[in-house]
């Protein structure tokens, strides 16, 4: 195990590169469901609210 | 349908004139996109020689020696054709080997000597496990032998 | 002929494509963290070390996969842009948008695990060579994009002038791919060539097509999702958005 996380004594390289992608691709998917989400929820609010569209 | 076609026209024109002048552009500058020169560019002299240069091609089997302080290193860097000897101070990437890649940074000296302020390894795009690599030196090698008869 | 173009296009009509889409991004997103795990695991643990580089070679794994995907989603994303542009889709016109961000982390990403492989073998984490500036210069011109884009508030002219910009750095695309024949550079050449065998063992090339698979339909997960949040938010004013958006999510 300890070999293995050694990668031959590349761990810092091996280990930053996939640790980045992980991170990269973890805030990626999760900031298009928080930007979905709001974008559902503001505009709910604007189709309750009769006769005021959008920059009027 | 006209403005449709008009505004694709106008776009496959565009792209051809860019591509044109990127062409045009790239074949100018060539000379100034080459990250290294050859052993061979140094010792024509097409190179400017009063300013910092790479030099890259491979290290010369046989070539690399050690000074006892640890960090002085000499070596050859060849094109096959011709060998251009380098003197380095410092670290060397893990990759550094003879009969590999190389690129250095420095200045040709007076002496013929190049002057490396920095090495750099290059590495081939074959990637093979070690047991493989070892399996085509053995066939390489017994190939040798049973071709070294009929050569005489 | 004009009959069945117009056929078609009902094909990318926002509504059909907001629930097309909507049903296909959890498929593809499964699958891929699926192969992203098998990619990984075959990546560290089963394939063997390289003879010349070791363990380090590893980070060819992602680091091959997301400089291809920087690439091809550049070609893409200027495609939209372009039928966009001149055929006034308006589902190529999210899509050319909704691509560019996905491009540009892998760019960044291509570049990030490219520095890291650098120091180890060939001794420095950044050289100014041909193939490293030009796709320096990708990353520039993604940003560049998703920029002009958000700086005009019009935006059928946003959609305009950032496709022009698009299919200007069309350019460099070859640039990149063609550079390590073209001049000397530091970086070799390509292991995977469409003509001819690559120059690598089996394990580690079906390794690399895992991870590239992988990231293909990952890229298409998250396209295809920012692409829906684009066309809701460019069409909420229509019936099918209203009707989408009282059903809950």
């Amino acid at each position: 195990m300890t070999e293995f996380l050694a990668m031959g004594g590349y761990a810092a390289y091996v280990w930053g590169a996939y640790g980045v992608m992980a991170l990269l691709l973890a805030t990626e998917c999760w900031h298009l469901r928080h930007r979905h989400r709001a974008l559902r929820a503001r505009l709910r609010r604007l189709a309750r609210l009769p006769g005021l569209e959008e920059g009027t | 349908m006209r403005t449709r076609r008009k505004r694709l026209l106008l776009v496959l024109v565009g792209v051809a004139g860019l591509v044109l002048a990127t062409a045009l552009v790239l074949n100018a500058f060539r000379d100034n996109l080459v990250f290294f020169h050859t052993p061979s560019d140094i010792r024509a002299a097409v190179v400017p020689l009063d300013r910092s240069v790479r030099i890259g091609g491979l290290v010369e089997d046989g070539s690399v020696r050690r000074e006892a302080d640890g960090v002085t290193v000499y070596f050859r860097v060849t094109d096959t054709v011709v060998a251009v000897p380098v003197v380095y101070h410092g670290i060397l990437p893990s990759l550094f080997r003879e009969g590999q890649g190389v690129v250095a940074t420095g200045r040709l000296q007076d002496d013929g000597v190049f002057r490396a302020s920095q090495v750099m390894a290059r590495h081939d795009e074959t990637y093979m496990p070690p047991e493989a690599f070892e399996a085509i030196e053995q066939a390489q090698r017994e190939q040798a032998r049973t071709l070294l008869p009929e050569g005489r | 002929m004009a009959e069945r173009g117009v056929q078609w296009f009902r094909f990318a009509a926002p509504a059909r494509f907001y629930g097309l889409a909507g049903r296909l991004v959890p498929w593809l997103a499964g699958v891929a963290m699926l192969l992203f795990a098998f990619g990984v695991y075959l990546g560290l643990a089963v394939a063997p070390p390289d003879y010349q580089q070791g363990d380090s070679y590893r980070i060819l794994y992602i680091h091959v996969p997301a400089a291809w995907m920087s690439m091809f989603l550049y070609l893409l994303m200027a495609a939209y842009a372009v039928i966009g542009l001149v055929w006034r889709i308006k589902v190529a016109q999210a899509m050319a948008r909704a691509v560019a961000p996905t491009g540009a982390l892998f760019t960044v990403l291509a570049l990030w695990t490219g520095a890291l492989w650098g120091k180890p073998t060939w001794g420095v984490f950044w050289v100014w060579d041909a193939r490293l500036t030009s796709e320096l210069i990708l990353l520039f011109l993604y940003l560049g994009y998703m920029a002009l884009h958000a700086a005009i508030d019009d935006r059928r002219r946003a959609d305009d002038a950032s496709a022009l910009l698009a299919l200007v750095g069309v350019v460099n695309v070859p640039i990149i791919y063609f550079s390590v024949r073209w001049w000397n550079t530091l970086h070799q050449g390509a292991s995977i060539r469409v003509t001819e065998a690559p120059t690598m063992a089996t394990i580690m090339f079906v390794t690399l097509l895992v991870m590239t698979l992988a990231c293909w339909l990952y890229a298409s997960a998250v396209i295809l999702a920012r692409a829906r949040i684009e066309v809701l938010e460019r069409e909420h004013h229509s019936a099918w958005a209203q009707a989408v958006l009282e059903k809950p999510e």
